[in-house]
């Protein structure tokens, strides 16, 4: 998707006045004050990387959700609502909700009471060392490049919207991200974080209310669109009993075992990205919240992500079309609909603040990426394989040097896709390999007592390995998709899902036999770290108002009742 | 909420929306007493959304710095 969004093109999409300028101005400085002022904060390991672990449920649970909140994820879902209808809800939905409670219910547990700093290192304390060692090497690896490909990303994204030098962009969002995250470590990356999410509620939310407003309400929307594409891009689940009654291709199966139990429990439970900003919450009850709190937040997002590109369907005069065909012909794009809609309804101080909410929101998810770098890096690579014998002083330092060498690494990572924007395409899709096997290996370590050491590390292996041989299959003969994705009209987002479910039960399969294979580790090496063996201390001396478990049956319902409506 | 000593997330949240607001509130002012020709509106100039929306952002924002403010410990 980020490939598509970052297709080259003429003239820039919107014009900025001085007062915009005044507002994109003042975001960078506040940010930069931010970093300064918490300098003083991050002079401990517990501090820079854990940002003290003292962060309220709310705090934490912004943090988690904005941290996939990237400008990228904006633009491109709209461009995904425009494309295939309210079916792109689904990856705000059944692919983040359940997987989002799930993690505080059930993993956060272990999580916390192992007090580990990072997922690497939970598969550390429960399978060993050459586990953790191919988790870790992978997520940085991967991690630091994906930086690079966003900030492209970005970078390309705001020539193309407003018409900016590609190397300034890359350069003055890099150099503003090194300085707060090495200033201030996590804790200073979480508050921007935390400031982005409401700088792009308050920069997003008036195309909704104004869209609706031009279209006369949902109804007539939906009347709009039916007209103009068809009434399958208004319904989530009615055209999902065959491949070819819906606009992406894909079945019900997919949506709900590919995306709902695979690709989202995977990334929302196990990608340290988001899960380190729930290991910086102060106690356990409010690491079980925070990620509640952001499933509640993230059924609301795509009022100003998806709600967007369907009005951009209804409404816009002209005709958007796919990446390729909008650059051959000069048109517009599928992506481009965010920003049209901005400059349509938001004049002189408003597309200022919408622009910033897309600066921030590319500034933080990079953040979110250093720091998550940094951690894995510092702890789970340098500390084990380099200098086990450091003080933390020395470990601050070298997570100080990492960020700033994370970001160069980062930049130049986005002159390699300059380029070849080819190698942006590889780079995500070698990021998505290792999503799924890891969430097999990481929930059975969780759940089941009898997975082993040598079981985890080969269950991670073959699973990784078969997701990237799918994918080369399909890539070298795309006559293999009816075997990968069960049907020739599948499209990419279906493969992926597909894909994830394959090698997540690749991941399942090696790992079982392989445990059941070898000597089972000792019961007493378990505590704390598996169901069955951890003594997890119950939430009392609280109203039931005031417990997770409360809450989480309520999003459930209210996600329940939101498919049912928009069935 | 209160980090420690720390300032509170929600204050500098509070002055980025309470600066924003104000800035948006004052070009949508401008906007409703200096029209932009009909060709150069955007849709539903006739809102003046500028106008409200920057209130309502100044109106949280100074909310928050109150609430919030390190002088109230």
């Amino acid at each position: 998707m980020t490939l598509a969004l970052v297709a080259s093109s003429s003239s820039s999409l919107v014009h900025l006045h001085p007062v915009d300028m005044v507002i994109i101005v003042f975001y960078f400085a506040l940010v930069l004050a931010i970093g300064f002022y918490l300098k003083g904060k991050a002079n401990t390991g517990e501090d820079f990387f854990m940002a003290g672990r003292e962060m309220t449920a709310w705090v934490a649970g912004l943090s988690f959700l904005s941290a996939n909140l990237g400008a990228l994820e904006l633009m491109g879902w709209a461009g995904s609502a425009y494309q295939y209808g309210i079916l792109a809800t689904h990856w705000y939905w059944i692919g983040a909700i359940p997987a989002m409670l799930f993690l505080a219910l059930v993993m956060m547990p272990f999580y916390y009471i192992s007090k580990t700093h990072s997922v690497p290192g939970y598969l550390k304390l429960r399978f060993g060392e050459p586990c953790r060692i191919v988790s870790a090497v992978s997520f940085a690896f991967m991690t630091v490049l994906m930086s690079g490909v966003n900030m492209f990303a970005m970078a390309k994204v705001m020539q193309i919207v407003l018409g900016w030098d590609l190397n300034f962009s890359i350069w003055v969002s890099s150099l503003t991200v090194a300085i707060y995250v090495t200033l201030g470590g996590l804790r200073s990356a979480i508050f921007n974080e935390v400031l982005q999410f409401f700088l792009i509620w308050a920069g997003a939310l008036l195309i909704p209310i104004l869209g609706l407003y031009e279209a006369g309400g949902w109804g007539n929307l939906k009347i709009l669109i039916a007209q103009r594409a068809s009434e399958q891009y208004v319904h989530m689940w009615a055209g999902l009993g065959s491949f070819s009654t819906n606009p992406m291709g894909i079945h019900w199966t997919g949506i709900v075992f590919g995306l709902g139990a695979v690709i989202s429990m995977g990334y929302w439970t196990t990608d340290f990205l988001v899960v380190q900003r729930i290991l910086a919450a102060k106690d356990m009850r409010s690491a079980e919240m925070a990620p509640i709190i952001g499933a509640g937040f993230k059924m609301l997002v795509p009022i100003i992500v998806i709600l967007p590109g369907l009005l951009g369907l209804g409404l816009l005069p002209m005709k958007l079309l796919p990446e390729s065909q909008a650059v051959a012909t000069h048109g517009y794009s599928y992506n481009d609909v965010l920003p049209l809609m901005l400059a349509r309804y938001c004049g002189p101080g408003l597309l200022g603040l919408g622009i910033t909410a897309l600066i921030a929101g590319f500034m933080s998810g990079m953040a979110g990426n250093v720091s998550a770098f940094t951690t894995v890096w510092t702890y789970d690579i340098y500390r084990p394989l380099i200098n086990s014998k450091g003080s933390d002083h020395h470990y601050v330092n070298m997570g100080r040097w990492t960020t700033v060498i994370g970001v160069l690494i980062s930049v130049g990572t986005a002159y390699l896709v300059m380029r070849s924007a080819s190698i942006m395409d590889y780079v995500q899709a070698l990021f998505s390999f290792f999503i799924a096997p890891l969430f097999g290996t990481v929930v059975l370590g969780m759940l089941w007592k009898r997975a082993t050491g040598p079981g985890g590390f080969w269950g991670l292996l073959c699973g990784t390995v078969s997701s990237i041989s799918m994918w080369a299959w399909v890539k070298v003969d795309p006559t293999a998709l009816r075997y990968v994705a069960l049907s020739p009209d599948a499209k990419a987002l279906a493969q992926d899902m597909y894909q994830a479910l394959w090698s997540f039960l690749v991941c399942v399969t090696v790992t079982v036999v392989v445990s059941l294979a070898t000597k089972p580790i000792p019961e007493s090496a378990l505590k704390g770290l598996v169901y069955g063996e951890t003594d997890i201390p119950p939430i009392e001396n609280v109203p039931m108002y005031q417990k997770p478990l409360f809450w989480a049956v309520i999003v459930a319902a209210i996600f329940v009742i939101l498919n049912i409506i928009f069935w | 909420m209160t980090q420690g000593r720390l300032i509170s997330i929600w204050f500098f949240i509070g002055m980025s929306l309470l600066v924003n607001g104000l800035i948006i509130l004052a070009a949508g002012l401008y906007e409703y007493s200096h029209p932009p020709a009909l060709d150069a509106q955007v849709v539903l100039f006739q809102l003046h959304a500028g106008v409200w929306w920057g209130g309502l952002l100044a109106l949280v924002g100074g909310l928050y710095c109150w609430k919030y403010a390190p002088s109230r410990g």
